[in-house]
């Protein structure tokens, strides 16, 4: 049976729909991450789960006990929820020591003084704060103060785990630190984790499955490579890691890209219509070498003219013209790539359809 | 690169700035704690101690303390509360309320005093009079001619100090901090027990310190309610002395010794406060903008908002309507029938001489002062952001000494300096009043200018300068075009306090000088009430005019800053 569970959640605010008509049942143990542009839905999703906004319509609910439903008129306030909950902004109260704040959900749990002491010890020792017990937040670095609200929620011992953007408060470096500490701070305590971020890889790196939402709706659910390889759709190619539309024009099953006279033709879907767009990802671009030998190939090299060319570090980044689409390449540095203003010729190795709208 | 003919001219600023607040500022504060401990050239501790053991004024001393901490104790509790109810839950009409609760702002607590004297005195007070009636008592339930009185008429018109504080950092709080109260299993009533409050501390304690600054040194309210029956307070103390002995020496001397226990309790308080904004403001402003959590009223909704109109209506219609009323009464005492009323007062305002001239010195002297002292804060602010000059700090010192000074110290200070003593003598002319002006509003304007000129980066600057453009070019054409804002929201800040100032105006009027706030309280003084209601009428609807004004131009101007930052 799935742990947590939401049938046709929907919640809107005013005339806008927030979320509309979501469904999703996340395992227990699992990481799972919502992710998606900002305004999407995925915080107010989260919200709804913790308790803090009520849904409009549909059903929630956690190893089989309903927390809030429209159908039947209940709605459980978050502080009988037993969620642990960690906020974009910290939320560490300024005004308690380290101890204090990961003490406070036990205390009001009437939980014995002795237990408390043992307890917040584990969860500071586990977050690498033992040596801050007696500071204030305000004197610790960003770092550390999303190490105290995670110490905090982990101190019940919660079965579920909510993260809203837990990480875009910290820079680079440390935002990828932080990553594996919740990993292992997961596989240590065995709590189920639902997080939202709005940042790709971080959703990549850290989840089992992840959701993809806009506009309030599900665009796609899965686990990040089939989503990465298989995207449901246009939203979801574009906005999962860097990629290509390239317009094309579409004739008996053969499709040219926009504005170029080559010869060369892709097969394409035969229910696209006249124009579509076909996709790809910079990195599944090659530069062939071979002398250029037009039509005959599949996929086909076609010709191309390279207009910027721009080194990003250990990556090089193309642009090429080819008609009048640009298309992004994106080579390894290691790979000998042509120079800004020469003809080159390119082949797309993996090519996914998109209609126009 | 700094030529020796740069340097030169910042220097000038610099020592013109200083020479501006020395004369306006420092040697007033310093010709009072001369006068106030020696005396004849001789260190003087036993004639204060002789003054500060006088029966009369300790008692004026220990009633300003109970005033202050009676009325900063109820101010911060209803200030606290009304803000709580604003913000933090789902009462109705929430915006026009918050609009509301800063009424009181608006109308001069001395004429509201004035109101509620007409209402419930023990003699002829409209209330008590109509509650004896109703109910056949023989004696007057109510009178506001206590310190209870002072208190309760003081709280009415400060406690939105305590409200715009609090409700502001209530507002601007990051909600998820209390989120993650409640997510850890927390009830709403143990969040703000234990989150809220103490978070929200220092907001309500610097609104608390900021009523009891005021009301420490208030002259409006105890003048009008107490000294009938002989309650006095530090300021109406000084005055008293003065007023009674004509102006002697003796009597000044007395009110540089009150004085200087003032500016003592008044830098006290600031420093207190000051400490409190710096180490107990915690950083709870929220980077997203979220709704904060919402209490539900459910039964007690409609109760509240009753209340709360009622409390608006009592504090601030009723006295309104109150001195509208009474200035159109042919007699004082007469109820308020038709038959009874006339609009010849209100005509004859600007007939007598008296009550004419109070309005045109008003009127100058606010429009001139304030004009003045937003062109002086705008150069002093400049030094004080902008430029790197060495002895800077030295106006900075100087910036803020006029935030401790309360109205009648400043008034003393101009009385000691500009009395003949270095061969001007104003005393009896309008400029007294004028420089008075000046030293009192002096801070507003150096902390307004000096917030928008803050606001201004230094690259701006710089970025005209390499174009081409000269020091004054780049002040001229990027610099005060950019803090214009703050310029004229300056002007405002001191124009409109000054227009219906009384503190420190009523120990320097003389025969032909006197503004509004002395018209009014010298009329009442007399028992003109009704030509004391009738003036006080037209100054509330001068006040109301500007108030409006001001409002409505500050509301363009933040959304301007808005569009701007997008």
């Amino acid at each position: 049976m799935a742990q947590l569970k939401l049938v046709d959640v929907t919640k809107k605010f005013g005339d806008v729909i927030a979320v509309n008509k979501l469904n999703l049942e996340v395992e227990k143990g699992e990481c799972f991450s919502f992710l998606g542009p900002s305004g999407c839905g995925k915080t107010t999703t989260l919200r709804m789960i913790a308790g803090f906004e009520d849904l409009d319509e549909g059903e929630l609910s956690v190893d089989g006990k309903v927390f809030s439903s429209s159908f039947k008129k209940y709605y459980l306030p978050p502080e009988h929820r037993d969620f642990g909950m960690v906020f974009q902004a910290f939320a560490v109260w300024p005004h308690l020591t380290v101890y204090d704040n990961v003490a406070f959900p036990l205390q009001i749990r009437k939980i014995p003084r002795h237990e408390i002491a043992k307890r917040v010890k584990m969860a500071l020792q586990s977050t690498g704060l033992t040596h801050r017990e007696e500071s204030y937040p305000g004197k610790l670095s960003g770092g550390e103060q999303q190490r105290i609200a995670l110490a905090r929620a982990i101190a019940i011992n919660p079965k579920v785990m909510l993260l809203d953007e837990p990480l875009s408060n910290l820079d680079a470096k440390l935002r990828e630190e932080m990553r594996f500490e919740i990993k292992d701070l997961q596989k240590k305590f065995g709590f189920t984790i639902i997080y939202v971020t709005h940042d790709q890889a971080e959703a990549m790196a850290l989840s089992d499955r992840m959701l993809v939402m806009d506009h309030g709706i599900v665009q796609q659910v899965g686990h990040p490579l089939e989503i990465y390889n298989k995207p449901a759709n246009k939203f979801v190619f574009s906005f999962i890691g860097l990629s290509n539309f390239i317009p094309v024009n579409i004739e008996e099953g053969k499709a040219v890209i926009d504005g170029s006279n080559e010869t060369a033709s892709f097969e394409a879907p035969l229910e696209l219509g006249k124009k579509a767009f076909l996709a790809c990802r910079p990195s599944e671009v090659d530069f062939v070498e071979e002398p250029y030998t037009g039509a005959n190939q599949l996929p086909p090299a076609i010709r191309a003219r390279v207009a910027r060319r721009t080194y990003l570090g250990d990556i090089v980044d193309y642009k090429v013209a080819v008609g009048n689409a640009e298309i992004r390449i994106q080579k390894p540095r290691r790979v000998q790539g042509p120079i800004e203003g020469s003809l080159c010729t390119i082949r797309i190795n993996r090519t996914l359809w998109y209609p126009l709208e | 690169m700094n030529t020796g003919n740069k340097l030169s001219t910042a220097n000038i600023v610099l020592l013109f700035s200083i020479l501006i607040l020395v004369v306006i500022v420092a040697v007033p504060v310093i010709l009072i704690f001369i006068t106030a401990f020696f005396e004849n050239g001789k260190f003087n501790i036993a004639g204060i101690a002789k003054i500060l053991s006088d029966p009369d004024t300790y008692q004026a001393l220990l009633n300003s303390l109970i005033i202050a901490a009676g009325t900063t104790l109820v101010s911060t509790t209803v200030g606290t509360f009304f803000a709580w109810l604003v913000a933090r839950t789902d009462l109705p009409l929430k915006k026009t309320m918050k609009a509301l609760f800063l009424v009181p702002f608006m109308l001069p607590s001395f004429i509201g005093a004035l109101a509620w004297k007409v209402l419930l005195s023990p003699r002829a007070g409209y209330i008590n009079k109509l509650l004896m009636a109703i109910f056949g008592l023989s004696k007057a339930p109510i009178d506001i001619l206590t310190i209870g009185g002072i208190i309760a008429i003081e709280s009415m018109y400060l406690f939105p100090f305590v409200f715009l504080q609090v409700e502001g950092s209530l507002e601007r709080m990051d909600p998820t901090l209390e989120e993650s109260a409640r997510i850890s299993g927390a009830n709403l009533f143990t969040i703000t027990r234990k989150i809220t409050l103490p978070l929200v501390m220092p907001s309500i304690l610097a609104g608390a310190l900021l009523v009891a600054l005021y009301s420490l040194a208030h002259f409006g309210v105890p003048a009008i309610l107490g000294t009938e029956k002989g309650i006095y307070n530090i300021p109406t103390k000084i005055y008293e002395r003065i007023y009674a002995s004509g102006g002697s020496f003796n009597a000044i001397r007395v009110g540089t010794i009150l004085s200087t226990i003032l500016v003592i309790s008044a830098a006290l308080i600031l420093k207190l406060q000051d400490m409190l904004l710096k180490k107990g403001q915690y950083q709870i402003i929220a980077g997203k903008s979220m709704r904060p959590m919402v209490m539900k009223l459910r039964g007690l909704k409609i109760p509240l908002l009753i209340i709360s109109i009622l409390y608006i209506g009592i504090t601030v219609i009723l006295p309104t309507v109150t001195i509208f009323l009474v200035g159109g009464l042919k007699t004082y005492g007469l109820s308020f029938e038709l038959k009874n009323m006339t609009w010849n007062n209100y005509l004859k305002i600007f007939q007598w001489k008296m009550t004419k001239d109070a309005i045109w010195n008003s009127l100058y002297l606010s429009l001139g002062a304030a004009f003045v002292t937003m062109l002086a804060g705008t150069m002093i602010s400049y030094v004080i952001v902008k430029m790197k000059v060495r002895g800077k700090f030295i106006l900075q010192f100087l910036g803020v000494l006029p935030f401790s000074l309360p109205g009648t110290v400043i008034a003393l200070g101009v009385i000691l300096t500009w009395s003949g003593r270095f061969g001007i003598n104003l005393y009896n002319t309008p400029w007294i009043i004028f420089v008075a002006y000046i030293a009192r509003y002096m801070a507003f304007s150096i902390k307004s200018n000096s917030a928008s000129l803050s606001q201004v980066s230094d690259s701006l600057e710089e970025a005209s300068r390499a174009c081409g453009a000269t020091h004054w070019q780049s002040l001229k054409n990027i610099v005060i075009p950019l803090i214009k804002p703050g310029m004229i929201s300056a002007f405002f800040l001191i124009f409109l306090p000054a227009l219906r100032e009384l503190t420190t105006s009523v120990l320097l009027y003389g025969p032909t000088t006197r503004t509004i706030g002395v018209a009014i309280y010298a009329l009442n003084e007399d028992g003109e009430t009704v030509r004391a209601a009738a003036l006080a009428s037209i100054a509330l609807v001068i006040i109301f005019a500007g108030e409006t004004i001001i409002r409505k131009f500050l509301a363009r101007l933040d959304q301007a800053k808005v569009k701007v930052q997008e």
